[in-house]
């Protein structure tokens, strides 16, 4: 019996080496190709319900693109439209009238508006600066592996765990002219008295600036430490061998190296950067006068507190094409580093 | 230049309308126009900044749809 019935076609195993893995059942021929009884591949799901491959993608895809168009292109297009008219939101039952360009012009032409986007630029310009800095300066030195590394590097993330409204709210704490624990620390250095850091006209603009830093340079470290990771050791042992000095091989190796981590960390923190918004408000309401009035608290105060929505949707599309263009600048200024 | 040197050679219409030098002319002026938007001396630059920053940006969009 068992001589008649071979057990195994010759040649079977090597032909077949995950069978044991698909074939849970002995083949049957009630069995349809490319279930998972026979383990033979077919098309997912085709001929299910008569549709196609294409078809189920589609489907799969539909929801996504119509939560796509709903939640972003709609109101994108919306807001665009409405910035052609004298819309007022608190005003509902008015009636709508289309002014043109007279929103973009006024925007265009206003002085105060200027000194707003100034103050985003002196913002953003600083914050990307001193956050590169510190950010690849602290990398560097969690990059050498030395004992308790990974608790300082937990230390220095928490910073940017935290609520950028709770950062503005204890920072307004620590900056407290009397009892402020920062204008101690600067009187123990040097004897300058209170010192009003949210206060100052001239010392409001830099104390943004300093709690941003200290909030999101952990980020940009946390990306360059990443980058640091990637370069092999062997890179740096070549480059040894090769009697370069360990100047050589940090401006050869490490900065080309890790420069496309760092412009990713710069794209990132630059675009929240220039809308900064909830941190500010906290810490400074724009003030003293409009000296920390960043554009985004200027949008906000015009389309949420005077209602004006067609005028603020002008300023906002301004400021979404400015923000969409330099990302493109930059990503491709991104993309040609990559490729050297 | 042989045949197929020739035939790789873009000619006419596709030889202007090359994806490199437009991308840069869109480029240079969406950073004119940023800068203009921020820059603190000239009320004029700052007025005509976002029809520089619009017109390279739907620019750049346009040209970056050319062949190389």
């Amino acid at each position: 019996m068992a001589s008649r019935m071979p057990s195994k076609v010759p040649g079977e195993d090597e032909r077949q080496p995950y069978k044991d893995t698909f074939a849970i059942a002995p083949r049957n021929p009630r069995n349809r190709p490319g279930s998972i009884e026979t383990g033979e591949p077919r098309h997912a799901a085709a001929g299910v319900r008569g549709l196609s491959d294409r078809a189920i993608v589609r489907l799969f895809v539909a929801p996504t693109i119509l939560i796509l168009l709903a939640i972003n292109i709609f109101p994108l297009l919306w807001t665009i439209y409405l910035s052609f008219t004298n819309y007022r939101a608190n005003r509902p039952n008015a009636e709508v009238k289309w002014v043109g360009l007279r929103n973009y012009e006024r925007i265009l032409n206003k002085e105060d508006i200027w000194e707003y986007l100034q103050a985003t630029a002196h913002f953003l310009c600083w914050t990307m600066i001193l956050q590169i800095v510190i950010g690849f300066g602290l990398a560097l030195l969690l990059n050498r592996r030395f004992g308790g590394h990974s608790f300082w590097t937990t230390v220095i993330l928490l910073p940017m765990m935290l609520s950028p409204a709770v950062v503005g709210v204890f920072w307004t704490y620590l900056f407290q002219p009397q009892t402020g624990i920062f204008s101690y620390i600067v009187n123990v250095f040097a004897d300058v008295g209170p010192l009003d850091m949210i206060g100052s006209v001239a010392l409001a603009p830099w104390a943004i600036v300093m709690v941003d830093t200290w909030m999101w340079a952990p980020y940009v470290m946390l990306i360059c430490l990443a980058g640091l990771r990637s370069i092999p050791d062997y890179v740096y042992e070549a480059a040894e061998v090769d009697g370069a000095s360990a100047w050589r091989r940090f401006w050869s190796i490490t900065v080309p190296m890790v420069l496309p981590f760092l412009m990713l960390a710069v794209l990132f923190r630059a675009i929240e950067n220039f809308k900064m918004f909830d941190m500010v408000v906290e810490l400074t309401s724009g003030g003293p006068g409009s000296t920390t009035e960043l554009a985004s608290i200027n949008l906000k105060r015009e389309a949420f507190e005077k209602w004006r929505t067609g005028y603020s949707s002008a300023f906002a599309v301004i400021l979404f094409v400015t923000v969409f263009g330099a990302a493109n600048v930059y990503v491709k200024a991104m993309n040609a580093v990559k490729r050297r | 230049m042989n045949r197929a040197d020739a035939d790789a050679t873009p000619r006419g219409w596709k030889r202007f309308f090359r994806r490199g030098p437009w991308e840069n002319a869109a480029t240079v002026l969406i950073a004119a126009g940023v800068v203009m938007l921020m820059q603190p001396y000239f009320m004029v630059l700052y007025t005509f900044s976002f029809a520089v920053i619009l017109t390279g940006t739907v620019g750049f969009v346009v040209v970056s749809h050319f062949p190389e």
